[in-house]
């Protein structure tokens, strides 16, 4: 494996706002939220002028920088089961340990724990463990599901109100600001523009060559609108910057990008389902970039908003009915039926020559059914799955010879399937 | 002509259990054209709009023990609970082929994703995810749910082609107070004197009420308690325990039988919460989903499940059972891969771990068949604590 990694000006910028990010929740300067990836209110929290500390991209950074492994172990030792979201356990373990922010400064005990119930059962047990330690105000926002397809008036309704009689006198008690709700449409306003350039470099891995990696590469590009920056002009300017390199390498007809420089040649377009491993991220993507299989379209770039599928935008015009739009529409919100829809038009309109599934362990919103999602999603295209199973934050889970064999074996797969359809 | 004794209503209860083609919710619904029944999952489902709709109430509590499971594994990973694998190879081998919808109450993502499977897999069935409010507030929470319950009621209503009316859920109601009533009865007579109503013996009980219509059930508690009631049983000299965590998946029979022969009188428990949900009497005279969402938002039971709000409250619930059942300890039995019941035990851990409660925890799941060490480790809990309790 090259040393050499190969880092683009968009990364370089990411790098350097999520670490001014660190710096400001570490600084004591501020109020300070804990809250979830899926269903985040950051223009919200932006409007307290709250920092937004989320637990899974800790847990995250732990387990890149092979720290995770022994936080889980820690907080299995200390009563929590085997069996459920190593997320949870990474951040048990890591508050065991210093709760050390990856600025090597201690993370604050947050002044607030908003509990974004969306997409996921864990989420609202998750904040009740943290609610034990930190002791802290805590308040939920519940993200009815939407079970059957789309969502009702019902369930807008009743975030609407959780917003106004429960999250936002929270977040003025706690962060001693009033609520201004031009402050709010402001942010969405900025979201927007973001989310435009968002769902056009999205778009892009539909050429082919496709100029990027929608899930290994797609993390980085996610970075800022799925954490703290949405809303902000930061997240304007590093999208904007992404679509230029974008556009860049799509008039020097590039393959995407990948640590060790561009694909040469690009052989295989995959969708993939299902969120990456993070112990081993680079190596899981070597298999890949290896053996020249790009990724054109995810499910897990949608794990933070889904701005292609149904073309949502935040909507300044309505602020707080915007945000109840969003928190349903995030990928793990949607059932089973609209996760097959949103893949098999991925697999063609990105003319993907099958669909992969990377099941997890440890997350049961994703993997619960994804069997099935997968027979249904070749049934409606034609084109093989595959499927292989490792852990989020768990070492243990990754095994590399094992998942290699099945990507190989996929290949293979599909070169007989192109052949078999070049014979015909 | 119902069975009278306890052996008799035992066996019959026994039946029911082992029988996985539902028989006997086939027979009700082929005693009369055009009736209707709806399988619903745990943790919590409104039966009575099922019942006021003429349907008849099914509980799907997946394949038991001794099913084997073929084409179930084929659709979830290994490290998934087993109770949708089962439940879905009881659909997929035609034993709820005359179920005529499901419902999956909102308990955790594998059961919400179940629902999903079924739209794919069913797509000619009524399938209802059944969501419940985590705030519980009646401006928020409880107009969200009355929503829910209007559309819940307008689905059945489809199905049905009949309006529910108010009166007919109003009756339901009173149906299902009565049924709850008698649980309760049963679960105070076995609290009083555990080795007259063994643990399994209430567990079949139960089990049967997920079958059988409601009317009946209700009356097979009032002659198993006569019965019981006029019979004297050997006392053992047994703790006393509260079992948590088998509100969804099943622990196999024999669990619970070994529990009780290793030396643990269950004198409380979380099996099939559906049946004591709501704690409280509910208003039957007047708007009945107003009447229904006040009772869940602030009268019913907790569970991992739900949400609560205040830190202080979490897990009075289990401390105020422990106390009325005065129980001596509590078994943790978890199934295996279960989001909710192993989230929530830590907390509920560090709670009794302040009150000095003994404790101790498992897992299972619902075709474990190895019960010698579940007898060692509860024999074990159960001689600490007649230790300590003599000390």
């Amino acid at each position: 494996m090259s040393q050499q990694v190969v880092k683009s000006q968009s990364q370089l910028l990411q790098k350097e706002m999520i670490s001014r990010n660190y710096d400001r929740i570490t600084s004591g300067q501020c109020k300070v939220s804990s809250t979830f990836v899926p269903g985040n209110l950051n223009e919200l929290l932006m409007c307290f002028d709250i920092a937004n500390n989320l637990p899974e991209i800790n847990a995250i950074q732990n387990a890149m920088r092979k720290k995770s492994g022994e936080m889980i172990t820690d907080a299995e030792r200390s009563g929590h089961s085997e069996d459920v979201c190593t997320y949870v356990k990474a951040d048990i373990g890591m508050m065991a340990k210093g709760n050390i922010a990856p600025n090597g400064k201690p993370f604050p005990d947050p002044d607030l724990l908003l509990l974004s119930y969306t997409g996921c059962f864990t989420f609202m047990k998750w904040f009740e463990l943290l609610r034990e330690q930190y002791q802290c105000p805590t308040v939920m926002l519940q993200v009815p599901y939407a079970a059957d397809g789309k969502p009702t008036r019902n369930m807008r309704d009743y975030i609407v109100k959780q917003l106004k009689e429960e999250v936002i006198p929270t977040l003025e008690q706690v962060s001693g600001i009033k609520f201004d709700i031009d402050r709010l449409r402001e942010y969405l306003r900025k979201s927007a523009i973001a989310e435009d350039d968002l769902v056009w470099m999205l778009e892009q891995s539909k050429r082919k060559p496709s100029p990027i990696d929608c899930y290994f590469g797609g993390v980085y590009y996610m970075g800022p609108i799925f954490t703290a920056f949405r809303g902000t002009d930061e997240a304007i300017d590093y999208y904007r910057l992404l679509r230029e390199e974008i556009q860049q390498r799509i008039d020097l007809g590039l393959c995407a990008q990948t640590p060790e420089g561009d694909l040469p040649e690009e052989k295989y377009r995959l969708v993939v389902e299902g969120p990456p491993n993070w112990t081993s991220f680079r190596e899981f993507w070597q298999m890949f970039y290896e053996m020249g299989a790009v990724v054109v379209a995810s499910s897990y770039t949608k794990v933070g908003g889904v701005y292609d599928y149904d073309n949502f935008r935040h909507d300044p015009d309505h602020p707080l009915e915007s945000l109840a739009d969003y928190c349903l529409g995030v990928y793990t919100n949607r059932n089973l039926p609209t996760r097959v829809d949103m893949l098999a038009r991925n697999v063609r309109e990105y003319e993907a020559d099958g669909l992969l599934i990377n099941s997890i362990k440890s997350c049961n919103s994703f993997s619960a059914g994804q069997l099935v999602l997968m027979r249904e999603v070749e049934k409606l295209t034609g084109k093989p799955g595959a499927f292989i199973e490792t852990d989020l934050v768990d070492p243990r889970y990754f095994s590399p010879a094992n998942v290699k064999n099945r990507l190989e074996s996929y290949f293979q797969m599909i070169d007989q399937k192109r052949r078999a359809v070049m014979a015909s | 002509m119902r069975p009278k004794s306890v052996k008799k209503i035992v066996a019959f209860c026994q039946d029911i259990f082992e029988d996985i083609t539902f028989a006997k919710a086939r027979q009700w619904k082929e005693a009369q054209p055009g009736r209707k029944v709806i399988g619903y999952m745990p943790v919590y489902v409104p039966r009575e709009f099922i019942h006021a709709a003429g349907m008849l109430p099914l509980g799907i509590l997946g394949g038991g023990a001794d099913m084997e499971v073929i084409h179930g594994d084929a659709y979830y990973q290994s490290y998934i609970c087993r109770i949708p694998r089962s439940t879905i190879e009881l659909a997929i081998t035609g034993k709820l082929d005359f179920v005529d919808g499901m419902m999956f109450p909102s308990i955790c993502d594998v059961i919400r994703n179940l629902s999903g499977i079924w739209q794919i897999m069913f797509r000619d069935k009524f399938v209802r995810y059944f969501d419940v409010p985590q705030n519980f507030k009646d401006e928020v929470g409880g107009v969200f749910y009355m929503n829910e319950l209007r559309e819940l009621k307008a689905g059945l209503e489809k199905l049905s082609g009949q309006k529910i009316t108010a009166a007919q859920l109003n009756h339901s109601i009173a149906v299902y107070n009565e049924n709850r009533t008698w649980i309760n009865k049963l679960y105070d007579f076995r609290a009083a004197a555990p080795w007259n109503a063994p643990a399994a013996e209430v567990y079949l009980l139960l089990r049967a009420g997920m079958v059988l219509p409601v009317e009946e059930h209700t009356q097979l508690l009032k002659d198993y308690l006569t019965a019981a009631a006029a019979e004297e049983r050997p006392l053992r000299d047994n703790c006393r325990v509260v079992l948590v965590g088998t509100f969804c998946e099943q622990p196999p029979l024999n669990l619970i039988k070994s529990l009780e022969m290793a030396g643990c009188y269950i004198v409380d428990d979380d099996n099939m919460l559906v049946t004591r949900w709501l704690l409280e009497e509910v208003p039957c005279d007047g708007d009945p989903i107003e009447s229904l969402a006040k009772a869940f938002l602030h009268h019913s039971a907790e569970t991992a499940a739900k949400y609560e709000a205040d830190l202080e409250q979490k897990g009075s619930y289990l401390l105020e059972t422990i106390r009325k059942r005065a129980a001596d300890g509590v078994i943790f039995a978890a199934p295996s891969f279960c989001d909710p019941a192993l989230l929530d035990q830590p907390m509920l851990v560090h709670r009794l771990e302040k009150l000095k409660i003994p404790y101790i925890t498992m897992q299972y799941a619902e075709n474990s068949g190895q019960m010698q060490p579940i007898r060692e480790q509860a024999g074990t809990f159960a001689d600490s604590i007649k230790l300590w309790s003599a000390s």
